[in-house]
């Protein structure tokens, strides 16, 4: 492969790919996602091809190994293209079955495909709710390409907002448009992307830094990965794209140490767009160079706060740096530094693409864009999705999710996994949104949506989330370390039903101290879940206390 | 742009040189702020968060630790506000829980009418604060003891095959110790490697 060096050359090599993708009959997406591949996506993929090719039909109808398609309760799921007809909880000893009837015959095979009571059976994409109410910006493409595949996201339009970038705008332009988009980071705090890639491209020094921060250490989250392990390219092309706003000519991604499939991909993604000249000296003509290292994260949950994420890619232990300054100024090797979560990266090339015009038509009017989330926890339909901003909890909740599924009503929605909130069911209308959530205690954070219905103890799930915390921060400020060792102590006494009002008092006290004094946001927010709770199931607290005499 | 900035500490009108943080001028001016993890030599570890202080910046109030905030022109610095109070006595209320005893806290409490009751003891006589570690590594440059685990398990501990070269001809840090772990700890470590290599 010749490296790309031209807007005209760019052309021709998507035509082609264009050309050969369809070149196929039809195409049978198998979901080798986090959640599936654990459940056989890889042989069930080599089962079809097996059936396909003792017909002779390999040449024109081709399986593809993909990333999450997002249904991960209903796994393994497969996708037959271009009907869409969608296949769930498939084995592989069903492969025979279906492409003797599906496709020779172009018959559905009844028991694989979704049914509840609303729809009744429903074979295609289109009529399924988890599906039809997506906005599929990101994750759309996760069904129809292979991760390794550099050819499959160019013929379906990936890199083309990079061309775009290169060759038509300046990096200011760039900028520009970030800016005018709203994008918001997707990886906790909401802050403006296009504010921070500012303060990096301003701040003076020879070298800086971009970083995709794909550590995702929240339990309960895959939206990362499902981003990473769908289509690792659609990062890379925004880290690209940003890299050249800012000024950075070197790119870390962060990615995760223990799932060795994902890091792969972006192997493969970064050797082949290096090939093909989108990564490397003189990038499209353009004399901008850029190129990209993996670092593989230390598996403890604060390694994902950005100043312990820079001195981790030096080498250094993955402690939150006390400074008051900001990374963006000041981070790997004191350099300027921009950092930003895998989602927020992925929405760049569809911003530059598209327009920020178009881009701020999708969502409320602070939050713009759509938000991948996580469902887990009391859900029918627990996996990723992605839904725009302003859809309301409760479509997410019982039109896409199902409900709980479980027959239990539901009782509430904790955002922010173990630095977020509860929402009760009272408050279910509440819209997806940064600032609504975060106004009722439960920011949205990375988009873990855990579902609780009305068996679920709240006393257990914030004991859940600080036994989490207390080996999952690093221990190096007092607040955080030693308030959360006696919160935890308060907490048991309360559940073992021996607390006393002046031990909530004195919980109380150390979320205040927590909140002011930690070192970090992990210990500044490591009161939220309890915080929240109190507020809205306090009964559930108090109820346990010894009354006063 | 002017090297010299103008702050308030506790209504007192400071001059100050950019770079410095607000410890530097307190300590400088005369202005009392406790600390348990700050050392002159050391590089400052923001690890204690005693040294809590409030400021107001453009026009918004805040906490942070005097030991790492640089000054800046217009800083209004409180010392001793209700807020701050709080903080310092509920830190050491949670260190008195780990090293009940301790000379340094006994005095802390008592300025910030902490309860040496007020939590459940589990006593390692080991603040965490550092000092140790970072003396060994930043001053002395011999790694001898580090930091092992994370979150609430975090601990102090030697390293046997440099300790047992190093330690007995140095033991700088042990007077450094707000509570004296550091050296003892150092014996047991000795006592279960079989005593000095020398
Ligand atoms: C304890 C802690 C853990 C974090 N973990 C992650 C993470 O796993 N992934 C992530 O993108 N951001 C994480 N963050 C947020 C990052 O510090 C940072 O704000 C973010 O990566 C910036 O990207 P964004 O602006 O695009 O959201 C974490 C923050 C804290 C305090
Ligand atoms: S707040 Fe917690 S995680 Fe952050 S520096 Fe302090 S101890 Fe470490
Ligand atoms: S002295 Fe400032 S944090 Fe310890």
């Amino acid at each position: 492969m010749q490296r790309i060096s031209s807007y005209e050359d760019f052309l021709k090599l998507k035509n082609r790919v264009q050309s050969i993708m369809a070149s196929s009959e039809r195409i049978i997406s198998v979901c080798g996602g986090g959640g599936c591949s654990s459940k056989d996506g890889k042989k069930i993929a080599s089962a079809l091809k097996d059936e396909l090719g003792k017909k002779g039909l390999e040449e024109k109808i081709k399986v593809k190994l993909t990333g999450c398609h997002g249904m991960c309760s209903w796994g393994p799921s497969i996708i037959i293209y271009p009907e869409e007809i969608c296949y769930l909880k498939v084995k592989e000893k069903d492969a025979t079955e279906i492409i003797e009837e599906t496709i020779l015959r172009n018959r559905i095979v009844d028991r694989l495909v979704y049914e509840d009571e609303k729809v009744g059976k429903t074979p295609h994409l289109k009529d399924i709710p988890f599906y039809n109410r997506q906005t599929r910006l990101i994750l759309g493409y996760n069904t129809k390409i292979d991760p390794q595949s550099i050819d499959d996201y160019i013929a379906l339009g990936g890199y083309s907002a990079l061309v775009k970038a290169l060759t038509q705008m300046s990096p200011t332009d760039v900028l520009e448009e970030i800016k005018k988009s709203n994008l918001r980071g997707r990886g906790g705090g909401g802050f403006p992307a296009g504010q921070k890639w500012e303060t990096t491209r301003n701040a003076k020094s020879d070298i800086k830094y971009v970083i995709v921060n794909g550590h995702e250490g929240e339990p309960g989250a895959y939206m990362d990965r499902a981003i990473l392990g769908g289509n690792p390219h659609i990062v890379l092309e925004g880290l690209i794209i940003g890299a050249y706003a800012i000024g950075a000519r070197q790119g870390f991604i962060y990615t995760r140490h223990d799932a060795p499939d994902l890091l792969k991909n972006i192997e493969t993604a970064i050797s082949k767009a290096r090939e093909y000249g989108f990564i490397g000296k003189n990038i499209l003509g353009s004399g901008f160079d850029f190129d990209v290292e993996i670092h593989l994260d230390i598996g403890i949950f604060v390694s994902g706060e950005s100043s312990a994420l820079m001195r981790s890619i030096e080498g250094k232990i993955p402690e939150p740096r006390p400074k008051y300054i900001r990374t963006s100024v000041s981070g790997i090797y004191e350099k300027p530094s921009n950092l930003n979560n895998v989602e927020t990266w992925a929405n760049v090339p569809l911003i530059i693409e598209n327009g920020a015009e178009w881009y701020s038509k999708i969502g409320t009017e602070r939050s713009k864009g759509t938000k991948l989330i996580s469902l887990s926890g009391r859900i029918k339909n627990a996996g990723v999705i992605e839904v725009p901003f302003g859809m309301s909890l409760r479509e997410i909740v019982f039109d896409l999710g199902g409900g709980t599924g479980n027959g239990n009503d539901l009782k509430a929605v904790h955002f922010g996994s173990a630095m977020g909130g509860s929402i009760p069911k009272e408050l279910i209308d509440t819209p997806l949104d940064f600032d609504a959530c975060a106004k009722l205690g439960a920011p949205i954070g990375a988009g873990g949506l855990l579902v609780l219905d009305e068996k679920d103890d709240m006393l257990e799930l914030v004991s859940y989330f600080l036994d989490f915390l207390s080996t999952e921060s690093c221990g190096k400020c007092v607040p955080c370390r030693e308030g959360i060792r006696q919160i935890r102590k308060l907490l048991k006494k309360i559940k073992d039903g021996s607390g006393t009002y002046q031990d909530v008092e004195t919980i109380r006290e150390i979320c205040d101290v927590q909140k002011e004094a930690s070192l970090c946001a992990l210990g500044r927010t490591a009161s939220s879940p309890l915080e929240s709770a109190l507020k809205y199931f306090w009964k559930e607290f108090e109820s346990r206390l010894v009354k006063e005499k | 742009m002017s090297d010299v900035v103008n702050i308030t500490i506790d209504g007192k009108e400071c001059k100050a040189e950019k770079g410095m943080t607000i410890l530097q001028v307190a300590l400088r001016e005369g202005i009392d702020i406790p600390t348990l993890c700050y050392h002159k030599d050391l590089e400052p570890y923001g690890g204690c968060r005693l040294c809590t202080v409030e400021i107001e910046s453009r026009g918004r109030k805040n906490y942070v630790v005097s030991c790492l905030y640089p000054v800046e022109e217009g800083l209004v610095v409180k010392t001793r506000s209700p807020e701050v109070e709080k903080i310092r006595r509920i830190i050491v209320e949670l260190l008195l829980a780990r090293a009940p005893g301790s000379p340094e806290l006994i005095k802390l409490k008592e300025e910030y009418g902490a309860k040496e009751e007020k939590f459940g003891k589990e006593p390692i006589f080991c603040i965490l604060c550092g000092l140790c570690v970072r003396y060994c590594s930043e001053v002395k440059k011999k790694y001898a003891i580090s930091f092992v685990q994370s979150g609430v398990k975090r601990e102090i501990s030697f390293i046997p095959e440099i300790a047992l070269k190093e330690c007995d001809k140095c033991k700088e840090c042990f007077p450094l110790c707000p509570t004296s772990y550091a050296q003892a700890l150092y014996l047991l470590t000795q006592a279960l490697s079989g005593g000095p290599s020398t």
